[in-house]
């Protein structure tokens, strides 16, 4: 098993149109995940072509808040995704295909995982 | 014609966890869904703060009270990886035997739960009857029925003797014959084909765009399945994985059903192969690095991502589990269907809420 793994860096300009590329050559959306790093938020998103993994990492300050456009146009399942990373990491995701509006998730502590400020 | 929403769950009967859907039906007809889970968000995810890396294979494993074994299992894979830790043959035969093991009773347990959703509460009965069986095969080789506690980073804390595997492979004998048993009547009987045949159809096209995992995506026709990537033992025992082309609750009954007696043929084959030797190596160090793992669950691949930099304490750890990725699916299924096929359809994607809340 073992297979290698890359998270190649991406910018946000960039990302609806490299995820495009993803979709047209038949690759499945495996996740989208957030991970608060230092004073930044990496959002990394997984895709899979016949048991073969490829990531795309996009960094964002956590200052802001963070914004990221939506992929639910061209995934239409990554708005749980998207709508999962703001309710726990307060990053503003424009345009997604159902939008909770903060409602996804009842958690006690607003924000939980987002960096705290030092 | 006017439109009425009809909230369902997040208590229902045939929920056994909290899940809410809103249903907007015309008569008797859904014509649109909105899902909403995090109800009872448990942010386990944030416990890698408090405990460290080696502590957290309990809290992996009790991530899901049915699946406990294999999120365990993915948990150390990804640690492994990290640290570059071979683990020893013996040990990676004896996770797959329990992981199979666990693909049983889950798969078990779902066929009662699908026969209760439809009134069928003797089929219930069979299936769970038979779901005991195999946990007392876990509860012999393990010490629990659910939380095994039987994985830790560098390979499994308990052996299994070769009496044990006799008395296991004659278990297995008799909890084959009984599921042909209770097989044949959930494929072949009339009032269950009545109620599964055609309903919640879920075309190939469809489940692949929709990021489907399990028997959800294979009852679609596409042959996926986790164990082919050859994690644990699957290097040297291969699967074939077992598809259905109608995308129907039945395609996704039939899918489980077979599996069944696949995960049976894995033991048996296991059995057969394991090797000798140590159960398990010593680790040393903390992790320091990045792996995406992933596994096949009982409902699908389960995805464990993990950020390490070497102290005790992981930077990051997310599961994204298999009925995260199958809910836009259900939104897909429902509309179109009759009010009464709303529960067996939200079964047939065998939800885990324990799991989605983690």
């Amino acid at each position: 098993m073992n297979e290698e793994q890359s998270f190649p860096p991406i910018s946000v300009e960039g990302l609806l149109a490299k995820v495009c590329e993803f979709r047209d050559q038949g690759w499945r959306l495996v996740q989208i995940g957030a991970a608060a790093v230092g004073d930044a938020i990496e959002v990394t998103y997984s895709f899979d072509l016949g048991g073969r993994l490829s990531n795309l990492r996009v960094s964002l300050p956590a200052e802001g808040p963070p914004r990221i456009p939506s992929v639910s146009s061209v995934y239409p399942c990554s708005f749980l995704y998207e709508n999962e990373m703001h309710d726990l990491f307060r990053i503003q995701v424009d345009g997604m295909a159902v939008d909770f509006k903060g409602k996804f998730y009842r958690t006690t502590v607003p924000f939980p995982f987002a960096p705290r400020k030092s | 014609m006017p439109r009425t929403l009809i909230p369902f769950g997040p208590q229902h009967p045939v929920l056994p966890e909290p899940i809410h859907l809103e249903l907007a039906v015309e008569d008797e007809k859904v014509v649109d869904v909105i899902p909403t889970i995090g109800f009872v968000h448990r942010g386990l995810e944030k416990l890698v703060e408090r405990k460290d890396f080696q502590e957290f294979v309990y809290v992996a494993e009790r991530i899901c009270g049915i699946c406990s074994f294999i999120h365990g299992q993915t948990y150390c894979q990804a640690i492994e990886t990290i640290m570059k830790v071979d683990v020893p043959p013996r040990a990676r035969y004896l996770r797959t035997i329990w992981g199979e093991l666990s693909r049983l009773h889950s798969h078990l347990l779902w066929l009662g739960l699908l026969a209760d959703s439809f009134g069928f509460e003797s089929l219930f009965m069979h299936s769970w009857r038979i779901r005991e069986k195999v946990l007392d095969i876990i509860e012999a080789t393990t010490g629990g029925r659910v939380i095994f506690g039987s994985c830790k980073i560098g390979g499994v804390r308990r052996d299994i003797d070769p009496a044990a595997f006799q008395t296991m492979l004659a278990q297995l004998n008799e909890i084959e014959k009984d599921m042909r048993e209770i097989v044949e009547v959930f494929l072949n009987d009339s009032t269950v084909k009545e109620r599964l045949v055609g309903v919640g159809i879920l075309t190939k096209g469809e489940a692949h765009a929709l990021g489907c995992v399990g028997p959800t995506l294979r009852a679609s026709g596409i042959a996926q399945d986790m164990r082919q990537l050859g994690y644990a033992a699957f290097d040297e025992i291969p699967i074939e994985p077992i598809t259905r082309p109608e995308g129907d609750s039945h395609a996704r009954c039939s899918v489980r059903c077979a599996e069944l007696f696949q995960s049976v043929d894995i033991i048996r084959r296991a059995i057969a192969r394991i090797p000798a030797g140590e159960i398990a190596v010593k680790v040393t160090g903390n992790p320091n690095g990045e792996y995406l793992a992933r596994t096949e669950q009982p409902r699908g691949e389960v995805a464990y991502y993990i950020k390490a930099n070497g102290a005790k304490n992981l930077q990051r750890f997310r599961v994204r589990t298999p009925t995260f990725a199958n809910l836009p699916a259900l939104v897909k299924m429902l509309p179109g269907c009759s009010l009464a096929d709303v529960p067996i359809i939200v079964l047939t994607i065998d939800p885990c809420i324990s799991c989605t809340e983690r």
